[in-house]
């Protein structure tokens, strides 16, 4: 029998592990480090914005990775979750413009969000594979066809705001937050469930794990979150129009999603985080002129190059920057490497 | 009289114009292992997923009796989620287990059903999380340890072995306390060495967990070793019944599985 050695990450008492402090001690550098940047005046505008994208595309992969990667259920619709948090934000944020207002907007974008993706993950899930992606692809064009004709959520020129009410902090905060709450529920019992009806449905359900349930709790939180994502970008950015949740915008999510690793909350935050900071640059660079022939606008080849990147990951690494793994697994496999050198 | 654990009457169901198995009447004794054999294609896992609630019966019923509380339920229209949970687990004819998940996680997720936790503890970890998720290890610890499988407890479980795979999926099913274990084919792939240690683990945790087992089998030692009542099925039907001594001399047996002259 293997001794039992208990690994020093793991060490501690119910939160307060070693593994959860060195977390901490990472979090606070890292807005640290964003921070002092801020104090010597090397962020401006468009770096601003790239960091709230960097937060609102973490927010909305991970969500997303929790209903595909985890539990396996192909979803082509997180734009229209996000859409439903955007909006209920934008109204609730626009008609107070107040600090408690953004909160209660967050909170009620993810509510409502939650509350569709019920409504509609109780009749969808049944569906399996890309009969459920064609549902979910269905509803969030519904969602947006809706907001392009009310008139509370402004029709097709959409709704406007004073922007920026949400900064940094909050951004950061809600993004630690969610990356927080659903790696907890990964790790725990439910979570298990879910990955689990991945692997093998009808396995699962002879284990009496009522897959249906499951299916939906996964949604409802997905949703919850793809919501609150939607309402940071409204309570950001200026402008809540339709075209912003189109069918890209959910692809742009897969695309995050598949890059870092179905099943790997760590691979959807670093592949958020790289691809929303190159897309930024390369938005707000100014045209390549390549040799002097001709030149590239980024700006209008991005989606092209968002193609280009699901076919070479689809190529070369089709599991995802990750896989299924965590940045904690690859610390254990490389100490594990060493214990054997030894 | 004794009361039966497990009731089958005139169990029929059709797919399209194919009867997979026709009018089947079974009972299953607290505490006996009883054998279900037949050739390829008889039906023997299709009545497994008649029991278990993967398929729907077109007629009869299916009921389950429950001693403690003496009654008697019907487990037609019964989700396999919820037959498990009146105790009834299963193992598949070709393994099923979560072969991406380590070997502990596969006996965890068994063992969901005595899950307590509310959701925000799932989601926030405080609470009565942390305590419960160490009994949940010790528990399936356990269980593995009765399996030897101790010590594999972190391996994924397709990198085991075929023959700790079968034995894993036991291990699993175990976790979630079933009354009646149906085993699919647990010999399958066995050497008679790993044959005759299954069959010393059945027998052991039949004793050590007051076990009811329903066992289907192609391994004919097997089965006249530690079945004590056979039912044959062929084509769907069930055409003999008895010790396997009784079942070992019927002749309709034995024309089921030699074929008689006029198959020729």
């Amino acid at each position: 029998m293997a001794s039992e050695r208990k690994s020093i990450f793991s060490r501690g008492v119910g939160v307060l592990t070693v593994k959860n402090g060195i977390i901490l001690v990472l979090l606070l550098a890292a807005f640290g480090i964003v921070q002092i940047l801020r104090w010597l005046g090397w962020i401006y505008g468009p770096i601003d914005d790239a960091l709230a994208w960097i937060c609102i595309y973490v927010v909305l992969a991970v969500s997303l990775n929790l209903i595909t990667g985890f539990t396996g259920q192909f979803s082509l619709g997180h734009a229209g979750f996000m859409a439903i948090g955007a909006y209920t934000a934008a109204i609730i944020v626009g008609r107070y413009q107040t600090f408690p207002s953004v909160l209660v907007g967050l909170a009620a974008g993810g509510i409502l969000a939650m509350i569709v993706g019920i409504l509609i993950g109780v009749p969808t899930l049944r569906l399996k594979g890309d009969y459920l992606a064609i549902a979910t692809l269905g509803m969030a064009e519904i969602i947006r066809v809706i907001a392009m004709n009310l008139t509370i959520t402004g029709g097709a020129s959409g709704l406007f705001s004073n922007g920026h009410m949400v900064t940094w902090p909050m951004l950061f905060l809600v993004m630690v937050i969610t990356v927080v709450v659903i790696s907890n529920f990964i790790r725990s019992a439910r979570g298990r469930a879910c990955i689990a009806i991945r692997e093998d449905e009808i396995a699962a359900e002879s284990m009496g794990i009522n897959s249906t349930k499951y299916k939906v709790m996964a949604f409802a939180i997905g949703a919850f979150f793809g919501g609150v994502g939607g309402a940071l970008y409204s309570s950001y950015f200026y402008v809540t129009k339709p075209v912003t949740f189109s069918f890209m915008m959910s692809v742009n999510i897969l695309v995050i999603v598949v890059f870092g690793g179905l099943g790997s909350i760590s691979g959807s935050v670093i592949s958020a985080v790289v691809i929303s900071a190159i897309t930024q640059y390369l938005i707000s660079a100014n045209a390549l002129n390549v040799f002097g022939l001709f030149s590239i606008e980024f700006s209008r080849v991005n989606q092209i190059i968002y193609a280009l990147l699901l076919v070479a990951i689809m190529l070369f690494r089709p599991k995802g920057l990750m896989g299924t793994m965590e940045i904690g697994d690859l610390f254990k496999r490389i100490g594990r490497r060493k214990e054997r050198v030894q | 009289m004794a009361e039966t654990l497990l009731t089958l009457e005139n169990a029929t169901i059709v797919f399209g114009g194919l009867t997979a198995v026709f009018r089947v009447n079974m009972h299953v004794d607290p505490g006996e292992l009883v054998g279900l054999i037949g050739p390829n294609g008889a039906g023997k896992t299709t009545i497994f997923n008649l029991i278990t609630g993967v398929y729907k019966l077109t007629e009869g019923s299916i009921e389950l009796h429950d001693a403690e509380k003496d009654r008697t339920i019907s487990l037609v229209g019964r989700k396999p989620y919820a037959v498990t949970r009146l105790g009834i687990a299963r193992t598949f004819q070709n393994i099923r287990l979560f072969k991406e998940m380590t070997v502990l996680d596969n006996v965890r997720i068994a063992l969901n059903g005595e899950v307590r936790s509310t959701l925000l503890a799932s989601l926030t970890h405080l609470g009565r999380y942390h305590r419960e998720e160490r009994r949940l290890v010790e528990e399936a610890q356990r269980l593995l340890d009765v399996f030897d499988l101790g010590a594999k407890k972190d391996e994924l479980a397709r990198n085991l072995p075929y023959g700790e795979q079968r034995r894993l999926e036991i291990a699993r099913a175990m976790a979630t306390r079933p009354k009646l274990l149906l085993l699919d084919e647990p010999a399958a792939g066995m050497n008679p060495i790993e044959t005759s240690a299954l069959a010393d683990t059945i027998a052991r945790i039949r004793r050590d967990f007051d076990l009811t087992v329903l066992l289907i089998e192609h391994d004919m030692s097997l089965v006249m070793k530690i079945c004590e009542r056979i039912y044959v099925l062929d084509h769907g039907a069930l055409i003999a019944e008895g010790t396997p001594a009784e079942v070992q001399s019927n002749e309709r047996v034995i024309e089921a599985y030699l074929g008689d002259d006029d198959d020729i």
